[in-house]
């Protein structure tokens, strides 16, 4: 009999500023030494949960608590969050924020600190833990010169060395690029079995965390638990689909071929995952359906030639990178975290100037135009809708650009209202933004850009922590705006966001422009995969396995009709 | 933004192996001697010694010039300032007037004048090297430590301990605002007029000071998780003990205070006065 | 723990309010047209997180914050006006819980209260204990403190009357929870 360490019972929340509750009536047991993933989407009440295993509901987040948790044994009720967090260590999403420390080694030994171990204990456990992470070559580094991967790394060790109960990760995936996720996947699995704690993940990338095995899967929405079973079990009925959370797209591939899927085909795992049975589906399939239309060409808006940048004088950031980008293209720029792509977007706005190089647009050399001029016709729409925004109120937002280059107020309103009728915002052109929510905030920002008539639009990131419901709604909304013919740029690491939206990719590593292909071919090569921290997709070692002669195609075929299929959610 | 400032400078040297307390102490009774006193035979010591303690440390002075050019420059307008605003505060001090010339009224310039406008620069360069090497050469991370040591609270040592670990964030926070509303056609030069500016100004404030709130929130949740405030006392990683040499050196610091205290108060008053 | 006069929420505040403050201290000040002076941004932030975080976060944001920038970019604290502006952050913030700006209210009577108090406070500390703590420990000319004091302190108490007022409002409105509002065709 195993020993039970989480268990809600008849468990409700309510936040104190909230009319309604947040969870409602939980019962859900977790036993020692399991791992449990919990997903669901935005505001269904996942990170809720978590909170209330953390302590920080109620102790930090008040409100009204009915029914009872119990944390390996004791009523959360007659602790405190300090007496928790020596039970269940918390690893959450933003790394710079759970960074606190200077340097690596006081950041892991945070928490020793606070409990006034001594010096030398403390050298000692920061030495055994750091080992562990495979971090203990960079104690003394500070936390600027390490990787997004690296960072979340010692965050993991900061909350080992309280020998935890239970490890809960917070969607450890969300900033991280595709190859430095699947490794955190494959060392929280390490961890898990060198010391056999109790791991909880809450992550809405279901198929990266499925790279390693779990015991459960616990499906929460609109603060109920659905369903609670084993990912085989999970992946063969329609309760994702149902709750518009991403299945793996293996699996939703066999789904569209019209193969029923049960749990003795181990769909868990693209590798354990019996085709066999679908395999003639799967071709019909793929006769069936239609790839995506081939853009015709049209002519070139922007072009950058052999353009050489570095911060400080003698470390080059970029070197020598040439592209060009065609008027009305949907182009991603990938690479791992720190290869130079945010550099590039800035210099191709102007925000930095080129050490060597040149940049035109169509044809006209603007490598020495002003920030403000090269705004009119380059827009950049930054990852954090709140650094951007500096007005209280959605219309005086999106007037901002127009206003400060002296258009008249008749055509202002034109524009802001047309503008905003395009990004859907219309019906709230009165509310202050503060009332929007973190996707319509986005959309502010992008129409504030969007206003000033921009031909090519840069964002970073556009769907960075979004759910699978406003990753779609933000991607499609920015296809539209591309059908009416302003060129996109979008910087990435999510891979399938470059598969599904972008035919192009460029592909930076090392500040050099390594690969210039369609998206498919770019993920069919394992040199530029390796060296750009990408990962393959699944749908490619399905099509294999299925014995369909031609993967890329297939994977073409597969994007071009999943989207279809979910433009009908909107 | 390639604006310079003044961070630790990692090195092997006598000054930076005294623990960051030690280091601390002095630069307390450093400062306090040189605000006191205006004695310029002690002014003139100090400053040959903080030399001194300059060279032992290894800090090149091409690491710290831009500071020292903006000091040198600083130093400048305010002399200026001092002889416009007040010629003869010398001879008030020192009660006589050597003439040195005339040009007419009050701004003739004295022996006196000069040679107070020469002890408050001196002053200045009196503490300059001390200040400068305290920052360069105390490691950030022990920092905090120290201050607790001295017996501030280990919360508000802390609370420094987290504005330098987030200033560089912030900066480049800043920065990446103001790019952005630059974009959007905001000018931040003399070129527009006043209010405008303000108003201009506020765009980039008003966001960076938004995000910075957020940010508020989820650090004070992990340190919450981490334990901290759990109990009255608190270890520190980067603490180091206490060496002979920084009991030497404290020693010879509140030596140097005594003795500055003599020579400055003995005669009652704070000046040195040779006429 | 909820009785300690600082929450760790208070620290947290403390500890990147003196960053902000620093960052705005030194890139986001903005000349008058009048050589050497300026408006201080900083100061306008300086009373905003003294409202919300009260007397002793203010007090401590504009002691340390004020030191650091001084000490990072200018080589050496000065120390008379760092402590002024601790005193009047500490000042301003005694009015916190009065505006109780948590409720998500700033009305023109908290207004008038928030800028009768920045004035009384600033003019207490810029135009008296600066330009003295300058003459006690630097010996410096008086009629020149005094004049250098007044225009600092004119300055600051119109930059945190436009903005801090200004970023006051914006905070309430960011509190106030927005039940009435319709989408409208």
């Amino acid at each position: 009999m195993k020993k039970p360490v989480i268990q809600f019972e008849n468990y409700s929340f309510q936040y104190r500023s909230q009319a309604k509750p947040t969870l409602n009536d939980i019962n859900l047991t977790i036993y020692e030494g399991e791992k449990v993933l919990i997903v669901g989407p935005s505001g269904s009440g996942k990170s809720t949960l978590g909170h209330c295993i953390n302590g920080l509901v109620p102790f930090s987040y008040k409100g009204e608590v009915s029914g009872r948790l119990k944390i390996s044994g004791e009523d959360v009720r007659e602790l405190d969050i300090f007496s928790l967090s020596k039970k269940v260590g918390t690893v959450l999403q933003d790394p710079d924020g759970q960074f606190i420390g200077l340097t690596v080694a006081e950041d892991i030994a945070f928490a020793l600190e606070n409990d006034y171990t001594p010096q030398t204990q403390m050298f000692n456990k920061v030495a055994e833990v750091s080992k562990m992470v495979e971090m203990e070559n960079f104690l003394d580094s500070s936390l600027h010169h390490l990787s997004g991967g690296q960072k979340q790394r010692v965050s993991l060790a900061g909350v080992m060395v309280d020998d935890v109960e239970i490890l809960l990760f917070d969607e450890p995936l969300a900033n991280l690029d595709p190859a430095t996720g699947k490794y955190a996947i494959e060392l929280i699995e390490r961890i898990q079995q060198e010391t056999k704690k109790t791991v909880v993940i809450i992550e809405h990338r279901l198929e990266d965390v499925l790279h390693c095995p779990v015991d459960r899967i616990i499906v929460v929405d609109d603060g109920r638990i659905i369903s609670d079973m084993t990912p085989d079990e999970l992946l063969a009925s329609p309760i994702l689909e149902e709750c518009s959370i991403r299945e793996p797209l293996y699996v939703k591939a066999a789904k569209y071929a019209g193969c029923a899927i049960t749990s003795d085909m181990y769909p868990a795992r693209i590798d354990s995952f019996q085709v066999d049975d679908c395999k003639d589906k799967l071709a019909d399939w793929f006769i069936k359906v239609n790839g995506p239309q081939p853009k015709v060409k049209t002519e070139t808006i922007l072009e950058l030639n052999n353009i050489d940048f570095g911060y400080t004088s003698g470390k080059r950031t970029i070197c020598g990178v040439s592209f060009s980008i065609e008027k009305g293209e949907m182009v991603s720029i990938v690479g791992k975290n720190g290869a130079g792509k945010s550099t590039l977007s800035k210099l191709i706005c102007g925000f930095e100037k080129p050490s060597s190089g040149r940049i035109y647009y169509r044809g006209l050399d603007i490598t020495e135009d002003t920030i403000k001029d090269r705004a009119s016709r380059i827009g950049i729409v930054m990852q954090n809708p709140n650094q951007m925004i500096s007005k209280q109120m959605i219309y005086d937002e999106v007037a901002l650009g127009l206003i400060l280059r002296g258009v008249p107020e008749a055509e202002i309103k034109d524009r802001v209202f047309k503008t905003l009728k395009i990004c859907g915002l219309y019906p709230f052109r009165n509310w202050p933004i503060s009332a929007l929510s973190f996707g319509q905030k986005k959309r502010v920002t992008i129409a504030s850009i969007l206003v000033l008539e921009p031909e090519v639009i840069i964002l970073d990131e556009p769907t960075a922590g979004q759910d699978f419901r406003h990753y779609t709604e933000i991607m499609e909304f920015l296809v539209e705006l591309n059908r009416q013919g302003v060129t996109i740029i979008m910087i990435t690491h999510d891979m399938h966001l470059m598969l599904e939206y972008t035919p192009r990719a460029i592909v930076i590593a090392g500040g050099t422009k390594l690969a210039d292909d369609t998206a498919v071919n770019v993920l069919a090569d394992s040199s530029i995969i390796n060296e750009a921290n990408l990962k393959e997709t699944s749908l490619f070692e399905l099509a294999l396995r299925a014995g369909i002669s031609e993967p890329k195609e297939f994977v073409d075929r597969f994007i071009a009709y999943d989207r279809e299929v979910r433009q009908k959610w909107q | 933004m390639a604006v310079e400032m003044l961070s630790y400078i990692d090195r092997q040297s006598p000054i930076h192996r005294l623990t960051g307390v030690t280091k601390l102490i002095c630069f307390m009774i450093w400062s306090s001697i040189a605000m006191l006193t205006y004695d310029t035979r002690i002014l003139v010591c100090l400053f040959l010694f903080s030399i001194f303690v300059f060279i032992i440390s290894k800090v090149k002075l091409k690491e710290v010039a831009f500071v020292l050019l903006f000091i040198l420059f600083f130093l400048m307008i305010n002399n200026v300032a001092i002889y416009v605003f007040s010629p003869q505060e010398g001879v008030k001090i020192y009660g006589t007037s050597h003439v040195l010339f005339e040009i007419g009224g009050r701004y003739t310039i004295t022996i006196e004048q000069l040679f107070y406008q020469m002890n408050v620069t001196l002053k200045y360069f009196t503490v300059i090297p001390a200040a400068i090497l305290f920052i360069v050469t105390t490691n950030p991370s022990e920092f905090a430590a120290s201050l607790n040591r001295i017996g501030v609270s280990y919360r508000i040592s802390y609370a420094v301990a987290l504005a330098l670990r987030y200033i560089p964030d912030i900066q480049r926070d800043f920065r990446n605002i103001s790019l952005s509303q630059q974009a959007r056609g905001i000018d931040m030069s003399r070129k527009e007029k006043l209010t405008k500016r303000i108003k201009n100004a506020a765009s980039i404030i008003v966001p960076l000071i938004l995000s910075s709130l957020d940010k508020i929130e989820v650090i004070s949740n992990a340190m919450e998780l981490r334990g901290f405030g759990k109990n009255k006392k608190r270890s520190w990683y980067r603490a180091r003990p206490f060496q002979k040499i920084d009991v030497i050196t404290i020693i010879l610091f509140v030596l140097i205070l005594l003795v500055s205290f003599y020579v400055t108060l003995h005669d009652g008053n704070r000046f040195y006065n040779p006429f | 723990m909820k009785n300690n006069l600082l929450s760790i929420k208070t620290i947290v505040a403390i500890g990147i309010g003196a960053a902000v403050f620093v960052i705005l201290g030194r890139f986001a000040v903005i000349p008058t047209g009048v050589p050497n002076t300026n408006f201080d941004t900083s100061y306008g932030f300086l009373a905003l997180m003294a409202v919300v975080f009260g007397p002793i976060a203010g007090g401590l944001i504009g002691l340390i914050g004020h030191a650091l920038k001084d000490a990072i970019f200018y080589g050496t604290p000065w120390w008379s006006w760092v402590l002024v502006s601790g005193i009047v952050g500490f000042l301003i913030g005694l009015v916190s819980k009065k505006i109780n700006i948590e409720a998500g209210n700033f009305n023109v009577k908290k207004m008038i209260l928030f800028n009768v108090v920045q004035i009384i406070v600033q003019a207490i500390g810029w135009f008296l204990i600066a330009p003295s703590l300058d003459v006690f420990i630097y010996a410096e000319p008086a009629n020149k403190v005094y004049l250098q004091g007044m225009v600092a302190g004119g300055l600051n108490m119109v930059t945190v009357a436009v903005l801090g007022t200004l970023l006051l409002g914006i905070y309430a409105k960011s509190r106030s929870q927005s039940g009435s509002l319709i989408k409208e065709d």
